[in-house]
């Protein structure tokens, strides 16, 4: 035994004396983990995570989140002996008098861009494959809590340095919580330690971002984390692939040089962003002062579209018996998004009532198999899209020669009648791929070559497809209609014979609406046909 | 129809296809070039690390030069960011091409279980927590039962009533401001008292009101005290009688807080007379007393009645009479 293998086997003999963990080491060692790049969509999520602890944890060192004013008189010239708070000369004084310290700013703002970013795409991808399905539905549920925490703590960030920028968007949360009925007011004062902007909202949302958000986050994700390693990761369907088993790779070596090397990469890869691609230049937009304001004023990308729905709110208020109600805010930031986000959580148990099903799923759906989900997602999608647009309406007036009116009035329309246009067009969508599916695996593929037969017709040579992607096109179960209080095909029993119950079957009917998966039997009556 | 179709024979599944060997499994020669690769990445990444260290010693901080496309940009932070990105992503590029290269990528299949436990298992677990419960006899003893319910129903206000003293108590604070008859307006900045020929036809001036000599101005004032003096021709005026009396020969005073959710409305248009705030486009028409005629917000920014005093300084003939800025639930806006 060479001296290297002995000292390993010492120490974990050691830890194994003291802990017995030899045997779950062993055996979680070789886990196996499916390969798919879609995977990695999460995994970008929880490196950023990383990226912010890291780099947010060295900006810690000179931030001081106070607003007692101070007057300048770091490095950076044109704001030489102006008056501001504490937390923007000190972001000035990192940005310019730390060595580093600018692009430890750069890298903590794009890692949060894309910490949120890499979230959304992450849903959209366990949403459009119907990973959140049972056995999965609590994680899908610390996932929408992950981004809407993550939302906050991103607006929180951006609102540290005191800018003149980010100051505006406290004063736009100030309205939202003063807008509340009855209590907004109160809300507001306690909030801000009195009337806005007070000398305590930044001390106080400091640590909010840089203790208790992070805690509930390290929580969350260990939990999120914790089940996906438990419940064994999802899979693709393929060949050899079943919903008893899991296909891939070892996590030793292999998934650790893989995971890990990746990590390295998105961080390389942000700290290039933060090198080169200057974001947040708080030095051009001054300290904040409530009687000012920049042009352009924008949100990052993940409030956007919150800002896209208050922009476009309808002039609406009540006034009656000495109150006053603000629609025209409640609706756009708070009702909305409550309904989104509620109904987002939702969605899992929804579908599952519908379908009835509660069986375990481990293989993924390709989208164009789950047509009506595939369509609400895009519906959502385009909904969301349209509001975000409308969030940049001044910068794509300015920049595409159009007027912000123009674009209002479009995005305030465009918001109700598009998604149920993008809802039915993605469901034919689905539903003509599933149809192409059929053609392909019963006829096989076009080849472009044409043969004359002797009588002189012409004939265009059609490929079989390889066992393998067969299988790959026609292995999904299809639903089954439920009817209204009885029983459908495999003695499922629906529920109620009421409202609910017939609203169930025609949705269960819809979902059952499909193009039949093409069988063996069918290939093989065709295949006689043609001799 | 899909359901007797899911019952006809299915394709089979063929089964986990045959492993490919790569050429790095069968041709020492490649598999000693991947290595080679791997270790050259490696380095690149040392490359890196010792950029990094060298920029951040010999490079001058204040040094700015000029790159297409980036423009003037601080070479030293330029530097250090280059050398990161370099040091970080070849370690990872490197590992990866190490895996896909020279470790196994062979498929290997692992057996899920069902996560339902059995039967039994399942009614022990239901038994074990009845007879537990039991045992502290919950059930039996409602007294404990309420006045438990009772006790932690209102452990939670403690913390509650402990958050008071966040802030003090809004009373009238929203809907006051500094302005009050006969206060000054001046400039911002500057603290100078203006005069009606300080404002040429078509100018617009952000104003505050004169403080009393010894207070100092907050945030908290100019979050609400700011206005926005504008003057235009007279005969451009489309007020009643009233609003009127609160100009000056031309010159209108309005809120510059928006009415909407409070940001600064800066941007004046000279030539249609409109006030448009940035944050949410509400539009006010400042010839019609700031009538709300596009976005979101429900009412016309508050009007500061003006006149002139003894010196010729413009003076408030008096405060605002409603709250400014964005709405909240006391506010009587009738």
């Amino acid at each position: 035994m060479k001296q290297s293998e002995r000292i390993a086997g010492n120490v974990a003999g050691y830890i194994d004396d003291r802990t017995g963990a030899a045997g779950w080491a062993k055996k979680n060692l070789t886990k196996v983990f499916p390969d798919h790049w879609s995977f990695m969509l999460g995994e970008i999520a929880l490196y950023s995570f990383v990226i912010l602890l890291l780099s947010g944890t060295f900006l810690t060192f000179w931030f001081d989140p106070s607003q007692q004013e101070v007057v300048y008189n770091g490095s950076y010239a044109p704001l030489s002996h102006v008056t501001m708070s504490a937390s923007y000369a000190s972001t000035l004084h990192i940005s310019f008098d730390i060595r580093g310290g600018l692009l430890m700013r750069q890298i903590h703002h794009w890692a949060a861009l894309i910490f949120l970013a890499a979230i959304v795409v992450h849903l959209l991808r366990v949403f459009f494959t119907g990973a959140f399905r049972k056995p999965r539905e609590a994680n899908w549920l610390i996932g929408i809590g992950l981004l809407t925490l993550g939302i906050v703590e991103g607006f929180l960030g951006y609102s540290l340095p005191d800018d003149l920028l980010s100051g505006t968007g406290i004063r736009i949360a100030e309205a939202i919580i003063q807008a509340l009925p009855v209590v907004g007011s109160y809300a507001s004062f306690f909030a801000f330690g009195g009337a806005f902007p007070g000398h305590v909202f930044i001390p106080r949302i400091y640590i909010v971002h840089v203790l208790l958000l992070p805690g509930i986050f390290l929580a969350l994700i260990t939990v999120h984390l914790m089940l996906v390693w438990y419940q064994k990761h999802t899979q693709y369907p393929g060949p050899g692939r079943k919903e008893t088993n899991v296909v891939g790779y070892p996590l030793m070596p292999v998934y650790m040089a893989k995971a890990g090397g990746f990590f390295f990469i998105v961080f390389g890869l942000t700290a290039f962003l933060g090198a080169v691609a200057s974001i947040n230049p708080i030095w051009l937009y001054g300290p904040y002062t409530p009687g000012q304001i920049s042009a352009g004023s924008q949100p990052d990308w993940y409030m956007g579209w919150l800002d896209g729905l208050v922009r476009m709110a309808p002039p609406l208020e009540t006034h009656a018996f000495g109150h006053t109600i603000s629609w025209n805010i409640l609706i756009p930031g708070l009702i909305i998004p409550g309904i989104l986000f509620t109904g987002m959580a939702l969605y899992p148990f929804i579908e599952a009532w519908i379908s009835g099903d509660k069986k375990e799923h481990h293989l993924l759906d390709r989208p164009r198999n789950v047509p009506n989900r595939t369509a609400l997602g895009a519906m959502s999608l385009s909904f969301m899209l349209i509001s975000l647009a409308n969030g940049g309406n001044d910068i794509i007036a300015t920049h595409f020669h159009l007027t912000i009116n123009g674009i209002m009035w479009f995005t305030r329309f465009g918001l109700i009648i598009v998604p149920p246009i993008v809802f039915v067009i993605t469901k034919r969508i689905c539903l003509s791929l599933q149809r192409a599916d059929r053609e392909l695996v019963l006829h096989g593929r076009e080849t472009g070559r044409l043969v004359m037969t002797p009588d002189g017709e012409f004939l265009e040579v059609h490929e079989q497809l390889s066992p393998e992607k067969k299988w790959t096109l026609t292995q999904h179960i299809q639903p089954v209609a439920l009817t209204a209080g009885g029983e459908d095909a495999n003695g499922v029993r629906s529920k109620a014979a009421g409202l609910k119950g017939k609203l169930r079957a025609r949705m269960s009917l819809a979902n059952a609406t499909q193009v039949a998966i093409p069988t063996e039997r069918e290939a093989r009556e065709l295949e006689s046909g043609h001799h | 129809m899909s359901a007797e179709i899911n019952k006809f024979e299915r394709f089979e599944d063929p089964g986990l296809p045959e492993h490919v060997l790569r050429k790095t499994d069968t041709d020492p020669i490649a598999a000693n070039r991947a290595e080679r690769q791997v270790a050259a990445l490696f380095l690149l990444s040392a490359v890196g690390t010792v950029g990094t260290i060298a920029s951040y010693i010999f490079i001058d901080s204040k040094k700015f030069i000029y790159l297409p496309i980036l423009g003037d940009t601080n070479a030293q932070q330029l530097a250090l960011g280059t050398g990161l990105a370099a040091s970080l992503f070849f370690i990872g590029i490197a590992a990866v091409h190490w895996a896909k290269t020279l470790m196994p990528d062979e498929e290997v299949i692992a057996e899920r279980h069902e996560f339902r436990s059995s039967d039994e298992d399942r009614a022990d677990f239901v038994s074990t927590v009845k007879d537990r419960a039991g045992a502290a006899g919950l059930g039996r003893r409602s007294l404990i039962k309420r006045s438990m319910g009772l006790s932690l129903g209102l452990v939670g206000l403690s913390p509650l009533i402990l958050l008071r003293d966040l802030g003090p108590l809004p009373k009238n604070q929203l809907a006051t401001t500094s302005w009050a008859a006969g206060v000054r307006l001046v400039t911002d900045p500057g603290n100078r008292p203006i005069k009606p020929s300080d404002l040429e036809v078509g100018a617009v001036a952000q104003v505050l009101p004169q403080l009393p000599v010894g207070t100092e101005r907050t945030l908290e004032n100019i979050g609400k005290d700011a206005v926005l003096l504008i003057r235009i021709r007279p005969e451009d005026f489309n007020l009643n009688a009233q609003r009127l009396s609160w100009t000056y020969d031309g010159i209108i005073a309005f809120s510059k807080i928006c009415s909407h959710m409070g940001c600064a409305v800066a941007l004046y248009e000279q030539q249609t007379k409109h006030l448009l705030c940035p944050c949410h486009q509400s539009t006010f028409d400042v010839t019609r007393a700031a009538k709300v005629i596009f976005g979101p917000s429900a009412r016309p920014l508050p009007q500061l009645a003006l006149q002139l005093d003894a010196e010729g300084y413009l003076i408030a003939k008096q405060g605002f009479t409603e709250p400014v800025g964005p709405s909240f639930w006391e506010r009587n806006s009738a």
